[in-house]
Order: C-alpha cells, then structure tokens, then sequence
C-alpha cells in the first residue's frame, strides 16, 4: 500500500547556521502508530514542524496522501491534526470556544455533536466553559489534543505527548490513540518514554543529530537487536565469580551472590549458553532456577544512539 | 478561499474586542471629550473659526481620525502580535489557509473594531459641537479606506516586533506625531511656508485633509490627491504584508 506520508531528501538548516536535519528521507505506512525516538535536539520537532508547515525545509519534499505540502498545502494541511510540544494555549478563551476555533480554522462546518464527543473522551466535557487559563497542564494539553482532533484528521502528531502529564491523562491519551487507530488514523508520536513506543507503535523510527539512523518494525527491531539475558539462581551463594569461567566478560553476579547473569546477543552466531552450562557444572556451580528475558526497547535505543554518537556502525 | 477560516479568525478576533469593550470603548470617549475642553474651549475661545468653520467642528474629523489611526494598528498589530509571542501560531501556520485568509481575518477585526470606534467618536462629538456631514458617502469610505489600509500597517507592525516595546513604539512615536502635525487641529495654511512643505510629505496630512472635505467641503489638498494617497498607502501595505508571506518573514523558521 501507498505510504501516507513520504519525506524525501528533507534538509533543514536553521539561520543560526545549525543543521537540524540532514537529507531524511521516511515513509509513514496508512494507518499505522509511527514512534520517533531519538535524544534532545535530535530534530523530532523539526521534522514535524516541516511536514505540518510550521518550519520552512531548506531543501526536500513532503507529500501527505498524495499532495505536495507546500504547492498543494491546503489538500496536505486538512489531513493533519498536530499537538505540540509546547504547552501553547490560548489564555482567555473557553474550551469549547478554542476547540470550536480550530474546526473553523480548518475549513469544517460546526459540529457540535462531534466536539462534544472528543471533550467527552478526554474527560473535558465539565471544564468547557472555563478559560483554559485556569486549567492545569495536564487539562492544557487535553485541549490541545481537542484542538488537534477538532477537524477529524486522517493524520495526527503527537510531539512528546506525555512529558510531565500524569498518569490519569496518559491512560486516557492511550486509549484515545488506540480509538483512532482502530478508526483508521495515522498516528506519528515523538515519546521519551520508551516503554510507550514499546507499548504503543507498530514501527519506529530512531533518530540522532538529524539523520535517520533506523526504521524499524518493532517487533523485528526487539528480535533482531535484542540482547537476551539469562539468568540463573543459584543454589548456595557465591562470594565472588570462581576464576576460569565460560564468558567471564558477559558474566554478572548479584550482589547477595545467588543470582548469575548472562548477557547475550540472540543474533549472535553460537550464544555460548551450552558452553556456558558446562562450565558451571565442571566447576560445581549449581542452580535451582533460570530465566531469559529480553532487553527492552530503551537499552535498544541507548545502545543505538551511543554506537552513533561513537561514529560506530549504523 | 476558506471562508470558515476567515470568519474563525474573525470571530476569534470580535470576541477579543468584546471582552474588553468597556476599555477600548471609554479609553477614546474620555480622551476626546478633553480634546473638546481643551482645544474647544481654551484654544476656541481664541480661535473662532478655521477656514471659515467653527473651530470646534473643525477638529471633529481629527479627532475621529486620531483614534481610527490608533486603534487600527494597535489592534492589528496585538491580535497577530500575541500569537506570536504564546506560540499560538502554530496553529494559523498548520491550518489549511493561506495567508490572504489570515490577513483579512486579522484586518478585517481590527478595522471593523476602529471604524466602530470612529462612529462612537463621532456621535460623542455631537454632543459638545455641530457637526455637519456633506458627503456621507464619502466619509464613509475614507473612514473605511483608512481603517483598512492602517490595519495593515498594525499588522506589519505585530509581525515585525519582537517585543512589546516595538508594539507600542510606532503608535506612540510615529502615528501620534505625525497625526498631530498632520492638520488634525488645524488648517496647513496657517503653518508658515516652510513648514508647510514638510508637512505634505506626512502622509497622514493626505487622509485627515480628504477626511475633512467630505465634512466641510474645505481641504488642504484636492480630494483626488487625497484619495490617491490614500489608495497608494494601501497598496503599499499590502505589497508589504505580500512579501511576509512570501518569505515567511518573521513567521517561519
Ligand atoms: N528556531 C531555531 N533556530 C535555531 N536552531 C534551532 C531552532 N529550533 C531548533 N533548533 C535546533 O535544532 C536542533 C533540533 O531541534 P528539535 O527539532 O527541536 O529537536 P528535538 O525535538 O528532537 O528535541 C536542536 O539542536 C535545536 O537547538
Ligand atoms: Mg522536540
């Protein structure tokens, strides 16, 4: 199927001088949950802000659905709803009467059936006629998933959603996000927290000093970079890890001495586990219990962008 | 065109005016009515009649211009200003309307908020002098010509300052000014020749002098140079505000 956004050879270089991205080029499956993740500054907003129209590209294209987004700007806008990063709101203004403002802005008749719904998913429907000024960030940034749904966008940005919003609003924006899914939106989110790229997306994408290092499936991307760990229990603790060892340098020891850690690479081509085994046995190391238990998306993620940052393999 | 645009950014724009109605509303009824006492009676009582009017009519359409003027680029100027500085912005620039739509939206308010404004000066100044209208029409389009084409100088302004000092820096000491020496309150041909000539190069000397024309038929200049200032300002707002967007000046990264 046609991607719904393609980015193609996408530059940006800011008039201090500083290069924010450098020729990216990316594809957004229809209807998929799409994480970017990448450090501070890595240009998560940038790239953001040129396919919304926020941000002038230096060089590079965009299309969304087809249209060009900046000679057909109007067709390639009206499929997008955007919630940034800053907490930007209107002070004075109503709920409803902002929310209201944003389906205007982008050309919907009223509708205020539909309005009333969306305040009502994000548990915003008893604050509609407060002045969003005497919200709490959190209810701020509710408004500003309203605003961004107002216009029932094929595509909606999410730039990190859920930096410093409880735990409340997060259970309620993944369940509005899973809704949409199911309804066929795409979703492209920037999260610091990774377990929610872990949790949430279908794919992602990594991304470090302005250039994409990686696009990825995330279940492919939990297999294919995945370190395993085994871990075994001990039957009698250990004071120290006996010299000699298989893998010594992959070898751990809790600090109360009955839990020993293996760290492996799955892709590898021999995980060492047999010779491993056998080792211990030959030296008389026993144990009651042992797990395996995959590496999470984070210690992915940290491995990734510190092999970057070293100038190490992509 | 996105007409729900325009009349989202408008309505956006009215109930900001509303909401501070009171203000804006008795701020310039104050200030002319001491206009009245001040230039009416001390200096009338001295002055009699300016090209054969009574002084205190004379400054009617001054005065009304006076706040047009003011309350065109102040509020042009603040309603594109402040969602810049909020951040707001984002909004306008993500939204699938181009800039003609933002720009009638945003002057459209700010000059439908002055010419009301106007009208509520003028109807004040009944009430301490005669007022005698002799083109209607006229002063209608000058009323409306001039809120327009100052609306968009407001907006210029809001999009070029990065402070609110630079906000209340062009009202306060170009438009002021220059409407003050522009005949607002008197006639150019009582200046002295000298400064005469330098008065016609302010171009506000052109719109007060039609103004007052279509109240009293007497003008300082002829009507159609009036009118042909007027309209030449304009244009020259609206080439300005074309190449802001154009560039994306001040609004884009
Ligand atoms: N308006 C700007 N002018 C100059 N540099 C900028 C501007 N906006 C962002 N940058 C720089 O571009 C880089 C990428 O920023 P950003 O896209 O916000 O990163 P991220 O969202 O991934 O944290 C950063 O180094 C930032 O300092
Ligand atoms: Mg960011």
């Amino acid at each position: 199927m046609q991607d719904i956004i393609t980015v193609s050879g996408l530059s940006k270089t800011y008039a201090t001088g500083f290069t924010a991205l450098k020729n990216v080029n990316l594809g957004i499956r229809r209807g998929e949950i799409f994480a970017l993740l990448g450090p501070n500054g890595a240009g998560k907003t940038t790239l953001i802000g040129i396919v919304c129209g926020t941000v002038n590209p230096s060089a590079g294209t965009v299309t969304v659905d087809g249209h060009d987004n900046v000679t057909d700007f109007r067709a390639a806008r009206s499929l997008i709803g955007l919630v940034p990063q800053e907490l930007t709101t209107d002070a004075f203004e109503s709920v409803w009467a902002t929310v209201s403002f944003s389906r205007g802005l982008f050309g919907k008749p009223k509708n205020p059936a539909y309005i009333e719904k969306i305040l009502k998913d994000l548990s915003l429907w008893d604050k509609k006629d407060n002045k969003i000024m005497t919200l709490s960030g959190g209810m701020k940034r509710r408004v500003l998933i309203a605003k961004a749904l107002s216009h029932e966008p094929k595509i909606l940005f999410l730039d990190e959603p859920t930096a410093g919003v409880d735990v409340e609003l997060r259970k309620d924006m993944w369940q509005v996000v899973r809704d949409l899914r199911a309804a066929g939106v795409t979703i492209i989110l920037t999260t610091h927290y990774i377990e929610e790229a872990e949790d949430m997306a279908d794919r992602i994408g990594v991304i470090s000093k302005g250039e994409i290092i990686l696009v990825e499936e995330k279940k492919e991307l939990m297999r294919k970079l995945g370190q395993k760990r085994l871990t075994l229990q001990l039957q009698e603790r250990l004071s120290s890890l006996p010299a000699g060892l298989f893998g010594a340098s992959q070898l751990s020891l809790s600090n109360d001495g009955d839990e020993l850690t293996y760290t492996y690479d799955t892709q590898a081509e021999r995980t060492g586990i047999t010779r491993l085994l056998a080792s211990l046995n030959e030296a008389g190391i026993r144990f009651r219990d042992l797990s395996t238990k995959q590496s999470s998306l984070e210690e992915i993620f940290v491995g990734l962008v510190h092999q970057d940052r070293n100038g190490g393999a992509k | 065109m996105n007409w729900r645009a325009i009349h989202a950014i408008y309505r956006f724009e009215m109930a900001r005016t509303a909401r501070t109605l009171m203000q804006s509303i008795l701020a310039p009824v104050i200030s002319t009515s001491l206009y009245f006492v001040v230039f009416g009676a001390a200096i009338g009582s001295r002055i009699t009649t300016m090209e054969g009017v009574d002084y205190g009519s004379f400054i009617v359409p001054g005065l009304i211009m006076l706040t047009l003027l003011m309350q065109s680029v102040m509020n042009a100027s603040f309603g594109i200003y402040f969602p810049k500085f909020t951040g707001t912005i984002y909004e306008l620039l993500s939204a699938p309307i181009s800039f003609i739509e933002i720009v009638i939206g945003y002057v459209g308010a700010a000059a439908t908020k002055s010419i009301i404004l106007g009208l509520i000066i003028l109807a004040t100044s009944w009430l301490f002098v005669p007022v005698r209208i002799a083109h209607p029409v006229w002063m209608i389009s000058f009323l409306v010509l001039t809120a327009v084409t100052f609306s968009l100088l407001g907006f210029i302004i809001g999009i070029w300052a990065d402070g609110f000092e630079k906000l209340q820096i062009v009202p306060l000491l170009i438009i002021t000014p220059l409407t003050f020496l522009g005949g607002a309150f008197y006639s150019v041909n009582v200046l002295p020749p000298f400064w005469q000539v330098v008065t016609f190069v302010n171009p506000i000397v052109y719109l007060i002098s039609g103004f007052r024309w279509s109240f009293y038929e007497v003008a300082d200049v002829s009507v159609g140079i009036s009118i042909g200032m007027t309209l030449a300002f304009l244009v020259a707002c609206i080439v300005v505000v074309w190449w802001i967007f154009k560039t994306g000046y001040r609004l884009k990264n």
